[in-house]
């Protein structure tokens, strides 16, 4: 079940905004992208998931199980999303329906997929709710999502995206919008749920610290190249990039240490 | 020991509940309890905590803002009443410059740069030669010759740029940020950090930081006051709080923050 990524480029208006990009999400493995705003990792993460804006224009391969979808129509692709691969994103407050209660949300790819409706999905809403760490899952199912705290909406989130059962979850930023305690716990579920369910993990983000805490391997981007990426214990201990060291530069400037500053 | 620049005694923000049934009694929930603040002239102090923690409400109570339900501000010996009259707080806005969060939505689209940092000069009738101020702290934030230009010709540092400018136009003696970084991208947000760093020393300003960063402040502040629920639950130099801290609740959000 892997993910390959070959020579991919997005234009947008005629502006390259990925340029040739080219890397694998091997089964299990959990891969970071990381760079500034603009780097073009969150179209990345889109063209992966078939969701690029109109407009857009997409070349080179993105093969998952050895299929390529790059190309694919859009009925072709919905089958695969969702089911196969899911995404979580960064904001839960607009990724949800305001007007649909949040157990009907979680379970939408469930039902979508794999045919699964009434007492079954209500069992599975409950389920989720569990697995994600949610309070009281049998009646939180039923709230509102302005009736959840971000940190909450952002469980539902995860839920949504665990319930087709998917073998490839894309995360772009899902902790950004989060405070620091709520983010350690969305960090430490999305973990173990991908480890659980012997998922692999693409997660994007512009935190080095964060990238430290849910990544084994890297990508860095710049704009929309490339310009480094390996084992992140080796991209923060030993970066050969001048972009990635400047990263890891300026991060440490505002670094959180428990030491004290240096 | 410099002097006192800014002192809250027992100062209370309380916020009613909206009622969910026409018939229920009123209720009252606190979104600032007795908070005690002294503030020293030259030092910088950082108020962090999490989103609802009332840093923001401290923030506005400390700027003569919003009126505290009890409890007093002091700036510079002066009790503040926010509400007061425009004219009669004018010797409080002079003391005082801030830098908001959203770079976006902080500058008026529709006036010049120029316009945007020479305003304070404006509106508190400060005289001089106003233009030549303005390009001073233009230049002093690496932006010379800019004032012609408009906003959306800069980017989100560039804009935080234009917003410390105006911050420090009329040499005020307090610099207040409430989360000046946290909309920026890294590499940017380290330039800014050490261009407020410079001129904070350079001028002789005291800073009040407010931040949910913890990064930011034990780089920038020698005090810390940390918040959670509308408390402030431990407050000190930032070397003990952050190195020691005896608060459950600063314990939990120290472990909780990412490191490399």
């Amino acid at each position: 079940m892997s993910l390959i990524v070959d020579d991919l480029s997005i234009e947008i208006d005629g502006a390259r905004v990925v340029d040739r990009v080219g890397f694998e999400v091997p089964a299990g493995a959990r891969v970071g992208i990381i760079g500034e705003s603009g780097s073009g990792k969150s179209l990345t993460a889109l063209a992966i998931m078939g969701l690029l804006p109109d407009g857009a224009e997409l070349r080179g391969s993105i093969r998952w199980e050895g299929r390529e979808l790059v190309g694919l129509s859009e009925r072709e692709r919905a089958p695969i999303r969702g089911r196969e691969m899911a995404m979580i994103f960064q904001e839960p407050q607009t990724a949800l329906n305001p007007i649909r209660r949040v157990g009907a949300q979680m379970t939408e790819a469930a039902r979508i997929h794999r045919g699964v409706r009434g007492r079954r999905a209500a069992r599975l809403a409950t389920e989720l709710a569990r697995d994600v760490g949610l309070p009281s899952p049998e009646t939180i199912v039923s709230a509102y999502p302005h009736q959840l705290s971000g940190g909450q909406r952002q469980r539902v989130g995860i839920a949504a995206a665990l319930a087709g059962q998917p073998s490839l979850i894309v995360a772009d930023e899902p902790t950004t919008a989060l405070d620091v305690t709520v983010q350690k716990g969305i960090l430490d579920l999305l973990a173990g749920l991908v480890d659980d369910r012997d998922a692999s993990l693409l997660f994007i983000t512009h935190d080095l610290a964060v990238l430290a805490q849910i990544a084994t391997h890297a990508l860095v981007l710049d704009h929309g190249s490339i310009v480094e990426s390996g084992e992140v214990d080796r991209l923060l201990s030993e970066p050969e990039h001048p972009v990635t060291r400047g990263l890891l530069r300026d991060a440490k400037a505002t670094l959180w240490r428990p030491g004290g500053p240096s | 020991m410099s002097e006192i620049i800014l002192r809250a005694r027992g100062v209370t923000r309380e916020f009613r509940a909206p009622r969910r049934t026409l018939f229920e009694k009123r209720t009252v929930s606190f979104a600032l309890r007795p908070v005690d603040l002294t503030v020293r002239t030259g030092s910088s102090i950082g108020v962090i905590g999490e989103s609802g923690s009332g840093k923001s409400t401290l923030a506005r109570l400390l700027l003569g803002l919003d009126q505290p339900t009890s409890g007093v501000v002091e700036v510079a010996g002066h009790a503040v009443d926010a509400g007061a009259s425009a004219r009669e707080l004018r010797w409080l806005r002079r003391a005082m410059g801030v830098v908001l969060q959203d770079p976006y939505g902080s500058l008026d689209p529709r006036m010049s740069v120029g316009r945007i940092v020479g305003e304070p000069l404006w509106a508190l009738g400060i005289g001089g030669d106003r233009s030549q101020r303005v390009r001073e702290v233009l230049t002093r934030v690496g932006l010379g010759g800019v004032e012609g230009r408009y906003p959306h010709e800069f980017s989100g540092g560039q804009r935080q740029r234009i917003a410390l400018a105006r911050a420090i136009v009329h040499r005020p003696r307090i610099l207040v940020g409430d989360e000046p970084l946290s909309a920026l991208d890294v590499t940017v947000r380290a330039q800014i950090l050490e261009l407020l760093n410079e001129i904070r020393r350079e001028e002789g300003m005291t800073l009040i930081m407010i931040s949910h960063d913890i990064g930011v402040v034990q780089n920038v502040c020698d005090e810390v006051v940390v918040m959670t629920d509308g408390d402030v639950v431990e407050q000190g130099p930032t070397s003990d709080v952050l190195g020691n801290p005896r608060h459950p609740y600063t314990k939990r959000l120290l472990a909780a923050i990412p490191t490399i």
